[in-house]
């Protein structure tokens, strides 16, 4: 069924009863042309665009619990390209336009708002690396601004930026096009599409090992049999290491738990998205009013996802630097996402050691922002046995090269 | 929030330390035959193990030395303390 205002309206009068399932929970067949495994936004993307862009539809999307329910369930929905490198600044520019019209390609409102952007500077040192990156950004075709602090100010009054303050601002960039979306909808809405042409989605069902003939990936034992498997695209985040053991090699990666925090509701006080290099905070308001916010990494490597207590107290210290006024807010819900983060902060998309195995990892603390453009361009490395120009540079081959493309350092961003 | 018994200084608390990520891993050598892929391997690929790591951790704002902690990666228990320089303890693999 199609969603319009007309099929809205038609439900409206019967009562909503005749919606029908958005995706078909299927059983796993004895084998697939492609099997993807995990069924977040970046596995559902890729089996979507195989099916719509190369013709795959004999694939598989397997997922250990529910679809959306690790990291594109858990992050804090910020989309952007305010990258540094010009192979950053492709490939996020990329993913940002296909978010652009993704609630008309999908047929689903993934409500996404580009209310801008700020990253905020705090001394002269920091007004003048932003000054490099906003050139940085327009030198790579990405519009961007750099606002006064009293602009600053006009744009987010509820900001402290007083001359006081304890990180004081001397400015911000801005990236206009920068914004929030819903998360949910955005990997039910690739699920439902790629259902449509034909991909079969397959929840609860978690993969225990591989299964090779000749050196070459043949089946994936899994929690519900074996599947037999053309060739595996794999797209578990946090889990890659743990995925990649299975196949047998290692992955230049760590898993992190990145926390994610909700205040109570609120009426409308922050019509943008904040972020603060000095905390590491970045802040914005949901649509029901709840502040949403994050701040580092926790400080060691962990398989959790809940969370540690001296990073809970820094962002909620962080966003009280920013917002004094915010200090009686009542905190509602904190949680945390495994993030694979890789040493220069750049993702991997690559083939693997194993032949007809791909993977797609290393997003680190930036996943949601890049699923259009990572299941995109892994859609085609998985079709056509070859990485997608844009994500050429996101090899395994540049750790032996020393190519690193280091947004970690360049950036500035939090982690 | 861990408690940490740091060999030198008795038990406190996570944020005093850092990680130094994983430990016991050897420097290929001799230097000049060393492949560019082995390289890669060593300044870069880790195990990323889900269950228990060995972990080499700075007392940083306390006594400022190094040791070593065996840590379980999904319930954060430490399994073992030890120093720098002692071997790997024999702990099950789990």
């Amino acid at each position: 069924m199609r969603y319009s205002s007309l099929s809205l309206l038609k439900e409206g009068l019967q009562s909503h009863k005749g919606w029908p399932a958005a995706w078909a929970s299927r059983e796993p067949k004895h084998g697939y042309d492609v099997v993807i495994i995990g069924g977040g936004g970046h596995g559902l993307a890729t089996a979507y665009y195989l099916a719509k862009n190369h013709g795959v539809k004999n694939v598989a999307v397997l997922e250990r619990g529910w679809l959306g329910g690790g990291n594109t369930g858990r992050n804090t929905t910020v989309i952007r390209s305010n990258y540094f490198f010009p192979e950053s600044a492709a490939f996020y520019d990329f993913s940002l336009k296909l978010y652009e019209g993704l609630s008309k390609e999908l047929n689903f409102n993934i409500m996404l708002s580009q209310r801008g952007m700020m990253t905020l500077a705090h001394s002269e040192h920091d007004l003048e690396l932003m000054n490099r990156s906003c050139n940085a950004m327009q030198l790579n075709g990405v519009p961007a601004d750099m606002l006064s602090p009293e602009q600053v100010g006009k744009r987010a009054p509820a900001l402290d930026v007083s001359k006081e303050a304890r990180h004081p601002v001397w400015g911000a960039l801005l990236q206009e096009r920068a914004g929030v979306a819903r998360h949910d909808a955005v990997a039910w809405g690739y699920a439902r599409q790629a259902s449509a042409l034909g991909v079969d989605i397959i929840q609860n069902c978690e993969v225990t090992g591989f299964q090779m003939s000749g050196g070459r990936v043949s089946g994936v034992e899994t929690n519900r049999g074996v599947i037999g498997a053309g060739k595996v695209g794999i797209a578990v985040a946090g889990h890659s290491s743990v995925i990649a053991r299975m196949a047998g090699f290692r992955l230049p990666v760590y898993s992190y738990a990145l926390q994610a925090f909700v205040s109570e509701p609120m009426k409308p006080v922050l019509d943008t998205v904040i972020l603060s290099p000095a905390t590491g905070v970045y802040i914005s308001q949901s649509d029901k009013g709840e502040l949403v916010f994050g701040a580092a990494l926790d400080l060691y490597a962990s398989y959790a996802q809940r969370g540690n207590i001296p990073v809970l107290e820094d962002a909620a210290a962080g966003v009280l630097e920013m917002f004094p006024s915010f200090s009686r807010v009542r905190l509602l819900r904190q949680w945390a996402g495994i993030v694979d983060v890789v040493h220069d902060s750049t993702a991997i998309v690559d083939k693997t050691p194993v032949d007809g195995m791909y993977i797609n990892c290393g997003w680190g603390t930036g996943g949601f922002k890049a699923i259009p453009g990572g299941g995109y361009a892994f859609a085609h490395t998985i079709a056509e046995d070859d990485p997608h120009p844009l994500v050429k540079p996101f090899s395994f081959q540049r750790f032996e090269a020393g190519a690193m493309i280091d947004e970690a350092a360049a950036s500035g961003i939090a982690h | 929030m861990l408690l940490i018994n740091c060999p030198f200084c008795g038990p406190r608390d996570e944020n005093e330390f850092l990680c130094g990520g994983e430990g016991h891993i050897m420097r290929p050598e001799p230097y000049d035959k060393v492949s560019a892929k082995e390289w890669a391997s060593y300044l870069y690929y880790q195990d990323n193990h889900k269950g228990v790591v060995f972990e080499r951790w700075r007392h940083a704002y306390g006594c400022g030395l190094w040791f070593n902690i065996a840590r379980n990666t999904v319930t954060h228990e430490i399994e073992a303390i030890y120093e720098i320089t002692d071997p790997k303890p024999d702990l099950e693999r789990r």
